[in-house]
C-alpha cells in the first residue's frame, strides 16, 4: 500500500498513503474536523455525523471518518452548509440527550458537552425528546445511563473489536434504537468482564465506572476506622494526566504524599504483592512443570497468569473447561488485602474489623474482584473499596492540595518495599519478564541472560508476542529443565487472549506459561485509566513503566526486602500453608448467561 | 365513467406495455442467452437504457460493468425482494406470476459479472411465497446445472426491518448481522457480500434485463423517453375508483395523464414513489413527469382526493420512519423523530408556525447529511407536503 495519492483541503494540497480517510487527511494538516463516534482503536462506524465536510460536485455532506481520500478531491471543511448541518447533529443529540450536566460525573470531560460549547448550540433549539431510562447500577464496576448515550456505538465496537465479548450490543430500530445487553438484561447479569474499555471509550456519561469516592472518604473520615492503601504499578505512571502533568509522568513520590495527606492511616504499594506474586506464581509454575517433566504427571500447562480480573472472568465465561491452567495466584490487589488484615495488622496490633483496606486501581474489573465472595480468606472482605486512577483524581482535586507542588516520599514500610519487576506488572508483558527475572535465577542461580535484565522479545504492543527461553546450567534440585527450552506467549486485550486460549481449550498449545491481560497495553491501558486513551498515550505511559524499573535499586521480585522478610516472619515458604490459604484462590465455572427466572 | 369503462380504457391506453405479465414461453430463452458471450450481453443492456427499478435509476448495464472489472476470486448477484416501501407491492405480483423471468435475469448478470451465486432476499412477510419461490429456484437451478452452468441461487428471508430494502443494509443482513446500512464508498459492486464484488437488483429489473436479452433493446428502448427508458410496473393506491393494482405502463407519464388515467378528477395530490416519495400537489400534476428527470418512483403511486387530511398523510409517513429508521445516524434517528414531534407541536399551538421553517432546514440537513438512502429521503415526504399543504399543518 504504497500508492500516493494527493487532494485538496480547504484548497491546500496534501499527499496521504492510499487507505487513508479524509479525516486523516485534515489531520496531516492539522485542520480539526469534529468527531463523536471516531475513535483510533477501533473500526470507523460513520453513524454520529458531526465530521461532515462538503465534497466538491457532490451535494451531500460526507461524513471525513468514513470517507477514503481519493486523488484529485477537493474538500472544504468549514463551509455554511457544513457549520450549520454539525450545529443541526448536535442540537439533535441533545434534543435526545438528558442535558443535567451540573450533576454529571463526566462534566467537564464530555466530548458532548464540548461540541455544544464550540459550536454555540442551545440546548432547546429543537423539542426535548429524551425518554424515560433508568439508570443501571447493578454492576459494582459499570454504571450504565441510556439517559446520556449519543448511540456513537463505540462501546459497541470495543467491545466486540477489541475485547470479543460483545457484551453491549444494539437494540431496537429508529426511536427504540439503544444499547443494550443480552435480552435488555442488567449488566451484573450478562456476560461482561468488569474490563471498563466501553468506559475508557464512551465520549460522555453514559458509561462510567460506579465510584466509590464517598465511601472512601467516609472511611477516611471515621476515627474508629485504621485506613490502609494500596496503589497499583499503572496508576503512579496514568494519575498525572488528570492533574495536569504530561502524558507518561511518572508521579510515585507524590502519589504517596497526597495518599498520606488525603487522611490514609497507612500508604502501601501493591507493588508489594506483585513482588509476592512473582514468589508464588513462579514456584507454582516450576513445581507445574516439575511435576509434568521430572514425574511425568498429567498436569495442566501452560499455565496462564490470573492477575487481570477480566481475564479471569472472561475465562470462567467463556472458556471455563481450561480454569485449572489459571494459576491458583490471587491478583497482587487481593493479595494485598489478605495481608493487610492478617500479617500487617497482627504486626502493628490492629483489630482487622477496624481495618478499611482501599485500593487505586487502573481498573474497573478489581471493583468486582474485591466484591467477589470468596476473597474473604483473612475472615473478612479482604479489599473493601477499589477506586480508579480517576476516582483519586477526583479525590485530590476535592482536597485542593496542590498535587504538581508536593514534595516526593515513600510508602509504609512492611507491605510498601517493591522492585523494578512489581512495577513492569503495569504493562503488558512485564508480569512475564518479572517471573522470568526470578524463575530462571531460581532454578540455575544466575540473572536472566539479557542485558541489564530487560528481557526486550517479551515487550510492545504487537497483540499476541511469543518468546522462549533455553534454560541451561541448572543447579541440582532442577537438573530436569537442563537444556528445556520455555516456550512463552503473552496476549493483552480479550480479543487476543482468545486466541492462546482457544490453543490451550483444543489441547494444542506449544507453550509452558501465558500472560494475559484484559485490556490493551496491559493495566497501563485499564478500565479505570484517565481518559482519553489511544495507542500514543499507552506507549507514553509503558515507557514511563520501563523507566521507572529502571530507577528502582531492586529490580528481581526475590530481592524485595520485605517479601524477604515475610517469608522470614509470616508465610514460611512458598506455596505453604499460609500461602495456600491467603494468597491463592478458586475460579467459578460462569456459563454464557444466567438462569433466566431470576 | 363507471369503473369498469376506466378499466376498458386502461387496458386500450397508448401507454399500456405488456412486457413482464405477458404469458409467452420461454424454454428455449436459456439456450439463447448462454449462447451470448457476456460482452454483448452487457452491450444489449446498455443499449436498451434499463435502469434501476427499485427507485434510484443507477444505469444497471454501469453497475454490471463495474462488478465485471473488479478483480475477486467470488462475486454475487443479490435480487432484492424485500419489498417494504409502503404502497409497493408489484415484487410480490412478479415473483408470484413471473418467477420464471426474474431467475434467468439473475443468471444474465451472474454470466456478466462473472458470480456463481446468487441470492434472492426475500423480504419476511412475503414468507408465504417461498414454497412455490423455493420449488421454481430448485428447477432452474437444476436446468441450469445440466447446462453445465456453475450459476445457482438461493433464498434468503428477511426479518421485517424496512432499512434492509438500502442495498448494504440487505448483505449486512444476508451475512447473518444487524441490518445496518454501511458506509459507501466502497460501494457493494466492489466490497459487497462478505466483501467480495456484488451487484444488487430490484425484482423488476432483473425481469427486464431478462426481457432485453431474450427479445433484445429494442422493445424496451423504443418506450418511454431518453431519460427514463422503457416502462415501469406501477402500484396504484388510495383514492381510485378502480381496483387497487399492478399496471404496467410506459415511462415519462405527466402525473395528470396518471390522474386522468386512475381516477374520476377529484385528486390534490398524489405520493409519488412511497413513504420516502416525494408530494406532488394538484397545481404540478401537468408539468410533473414520472420518471427520472421528474419524479422517480420504486413503483409507489398512492393518490389523495380532497377529503383526505395531509397532515394525516404527513404524520402517517413520519411515524413510519421513526420506527423503520435503523437508527444509527443522528440525522436520520433523531431527525424523523423531531419531524414527527415537530408537526404535532404545531398543529397543537405548542409551537409557532415558524417552527415549521426551522424543522424544513432540518429536513434539508438529514437529506445531505444522513448515511444511507433512507435517512436522505425520509424528509422528502415533510418537505413537499409542508411546501405545498403548510395550512393544513398548521390548522
Amino acid at each position: 500500500m504504497s500508492e500516493k495519492i494527493t487532494l485538496k483541503i480547504n484548497n491546500i494540497d496534501v499527499t496521504v498513503s492510499a487507505g487513508a480517510t479524509v479525516l486523516d487527511a485534515a489531520r496531516k494538516l492539522k485542520i480539526k474536523i469534529p468527531t463523536l463516534c471516531n475513535h483510533p482503536d477501533i473500526c470507523v462506524a460513520g453513524n454520529c455525523r458531526v465530521c461532515v465536510v462538503e465534497q466538491k460536485d457532490s451535494g451531500a455532506l460526507p461524513a471525513a471518518c468514513a470517507t477514503p481520500a481519493a486523488e484529485g478531491m477537493e474538500i472544504h471543511t468549514n463551509t455554511r452548509r457544513v457549520r450549520e448541518a454539525r450545529k443541526a447533529v448536535i442540537s439533535l443529540l441533545l434534543s435526545e440527550h438528558n442535558n443535567d450536566c451540573l450533576r454529571c460525573y463526566k462534566n467537564g470531560n464530555c466530548e458532548l458537552q464540548e461540541l455544544a460549547t464550540e459550536y454555540t448550540v442551545e440546548a432547546d433549539r429543537y423539542i426535548s425528546i429524551l425518554k424515560d431510562y433508568g439508570v443501571d447500577k447493578s454492576s459494582p464496576s459499570i454504571q450504565k445511563d441510556d439517559s446520556k448515550c449519543v448511540r456513537c456505538q463505540r462501546c459497541v465496537r470495543t467491545c466486540a473489536n477489541l475485547q470479543d465479548v460483545s457484551a453491549l450490543w444494539i437494540s431496537g430500530k429508529g426511536r427504540k434504537n439503544k444499547i443494550s445487553t443480552f435480552m435488555d438484561k442488567t449488566i451484573d447479569y450478562v456476560v461482561c468482564t468488569n474490563c471498563g474499555q466501553c468506559v475508557n471509550r464512551c465520549p460522555t456519561g453514559a458509561l462510567t465506572e460506579k465510584n466509590y469516592i464517598e465511601e472512601v472518604w467516609g472511611a477516611i473520615d471515621d476515627p474508629s476506622k485504621h485506613v490502609v492503601v494500596q496503589t497499583a504499578p499503572a496508576v503512579r505512571v496514568a494519575l498525572g494526566e488528570v492533574l495536569g502533568c504530561e502524558t507518561g509522568s511518572r508521579v510515585t513520590g507524590k502519589m504517596v504524599t497526597v495518599l498520606k495527606r488525603l487522611g490514609f492511616d497507612r500508604v502501601f504499594d501493591t507493588n508489594f504483592t506483585a513482588d509476592l506474586t512473582i514468589i508464588e506464581e513462579g514456584h507454582e509454575l516450576l513445581r507445574r512443570l516439575s511435576e509434568k517433566l521430572r514425574d511425568g504427571k498429567d498436569v495442566p500447562l501452560p499455565q496462564f497468569t490470573s492477575c487481570s480480573p477480566g481475564w479471569i472472568k472472561y475465562a470462567e465465561h467463556v472458556f471455563p473447561e481450561i480454569l485449572d491452567y489459571l494459576s491458583t495466584c490471587k491478583s497482587p490487589q487481593q493479595m494485598f488485602g489478605a495481608l493487610a488484615k492478617t500479617y500487617y495488622a497482627e504486626k502493628a496490633g490492629i483489630d482487622p474489623a477496624d481495618m478499611v483496606v482501599v485500593s487505586v486501581m487502573p481498573c474497573t474489573a478489581k471493583k468486582f474482584e474485591a466484591a467477589r465472595p470468596e476473597m474473604n480468606s483473612s475472615g473478612f472482605r479482604d479489599v473493601d473499596c477499589v477506586i480508579t486512577t480517576r476516582e483519586l483524581g477526583h479525590m485530590i482535586k476535592q482536597s485542593g492540595i496542590d498535587f504538581n507542588n508536593l514534595e516526593e516520599s515513600l510508602c509504609d514500610s512492611l507491605l510498601g518495599a517493591h522492585t523494578g519487576a512489581a512495577v513492569i506488572f503495569g504493562a503488558t508483558g512485564g508480569v512475564m519478564e518479572a517471573a522470568l527475572r526470578t524463575a530462571y535465577e531460581v532454578v540455575t542461580g544466575r540473572a536472566v541472560p539479557f542485558e541489564n535484565l530487560n528481557i526486550i522479545p517479551v515487550r510492545g504492543m504487537n497483540g499476541v508476542r511469543e518468546a522462549s527461553v533455553k534454560i541451561e546450567g541448572c543447579l541440582s534440585k532442577w537438573k530436569f529443565l537442563e537444556g528445556a527450552e520455555l516456550k512463552l506467549a503473552i496476549a493483552h486485550g480479550l480479543v487476543n487472549a482468545r486466541k492462546l486460549a482457544k490453543q490451550v481449550a483444543e489441547g494444542r498449545s506449544p507453550y509452558h506459561f501465558i500472560e494475559i491481560m484484559a485490556c490493551p497495553g496491559g493495566c497501563l491501558g485499564g478500565g479505570g485509566q484517565p481518559i482519553p486513551t489511544n495507542m500514543d498515550i499507552r506507549m507514553k505511559r509503558m515507557d514511563a513503566i520501563y523507566s521507572e524499573d529502571e530507577s528502582l535499586e531492586f529490580r528481581k521480585s526475590h530481592d524485595n526486602p520485605e517479601v524477604i522478610r515475610i517469608y522470614e516472619d509470616f508465610l514460611k515458604e512458598p506455596l505453604g500453608k499460609r500461602s495456600h490459604k491467603l494468597l491463592h484462590t478458586r475460579y467459578t465455572e460462569r456459563g454464557r448467561y444466567r438462569t433466566l427466572n431470576r | 365513467m363507471d369503473s369498469s369503462t376506466r378499466e376498458r380504457r386502461i387496458a386500450e391506453h397508448k401507454k399500456r406495455v405488456n412486457l413482464i405479465f405477458k404469458k409467452c414461453v420461454w424454454d428455449d430463452f436459456l439456450d439463447r442467452a448462454l449462447e451470448m458471450s457476456p460482452e454483448d450481453m452487457l452491450e444489449k443492456v446498455k443499449e436498451s437504457g434499463l435502469r434501476g427499478r427499485g427507485g434510484a435509476g443507477f444505469p444497471t448495464w454501469l453497475k454490471w460493468k463495474f462488478a465485471r472489472e473488479a478483480e475477486a476470486d467470488e462475486k454475487y448477484v443479490i435480487c432484492n425482494a424485500d419489498e417494504g416501501e409502503p404502497g409497493t407491492f408489484k415484487d410480490r405480483a412478479i415473483l408470484q406470476e413471473q418467477a420464471g423471468k426474474v431467475l434467468p435475469g439473475m443468471l444474465v448478470c451472474a454470466k456478466v459479472i462473472g458470480a456463481e451465486k446468487g441470492f434472492i432476499y426475500l423480504r419476511g412477510e412475503y414468507a408465504y411465497l417461498l414454497p412455490a419461490l423455493s420449488q421454481e429456484v430448485e428447477n432452474f437451478n437444476e436446468k441450469i446445472r445440466e447446462k453445465g452452468e456453475r450459476f445457482s441461487i438461493e433464498i434468503k428471508l428477511g426479518s421485517g426491518a424496512y432499512v434492509c430494502g438500502e442495498e448494504t443494509a440487505l448483505i449486512e443482513s444476508l451475512e447473518g448481522n444487524r441490518g445496518e446500512p454501511r458506509n459507501k464508498p466502497p460501494f457493494p459492486v466492489s466490497e459487497g457480500y462478505l466483501g467480495k464484488p456484488t451487484v444488487v437488483h430490484n425484482v423488476e429489473t432483473l425481469v427486464y434485463a431478462s426481457i432485453i436479452i431474450s427479445e433484445g433493446p429494442e422493445c424496451f428502448k423504443s418506450l418511454g423517453t431518453s431519460d427514463s427508458a422503457g416502462a415501469k410496473v406501477f402500484c396504484i393506491s388510495g383514492d381510485t375508483d378502480l381496483d387497487e393494482g399492478i399496471y404496467e405502463l410506459e415511462m415519462g407519464m405527466t402525473i395528470k395523464e396518471f390522474v386522468e388515467l386512475f381516477s374520476d378528477g377529484d385528486i390534490k395530490a398524489v405520493q409519488v414513489g412511497g413513504a420516502s416519495g416525494h408530494c406532488v400537489p394538484r397545481k404540478k400534476f401537468a408539468d410533473t413527469i414520472i420518471g427520472f428527470e421528474g419524479v422517480p418512483t420504486g413503483g409507489s403511486m398512492v393518490l389523495f382526493n380532497s377529503s383526505r387530511s395531509m397532515y394525516n398523510v404527513l404524520h402517517n409517513y413520519l411515524e413510519f420512519f421513526e420506527e423503520e429508521s435503523c437508527g444509527q445516524c443522528t440525522p436520520c434517528r433523531i431527525g424523523c423523530q423531531q419531524l414527527l414531534k415537530g408537526i404535532e407541536a404545531v398543529k397543537s399551538g405548542e409551537k409557532p408556525s415558524e417552527y415549521l421553517d426551522d424543522l424544513v432546514k432540518l429536513a434539508g440537513m438529514m437529506k445531505i447529511s444522513a448515511k444511507c438512502g433512507l435517512g436522505q429521503s425520509a424528509a422528502n415526504p415533510f418537505i413537499s407536503i409542508v411546501e405545498h399543504f403548510r395550512e393544513e399543518i398548521m390548522y
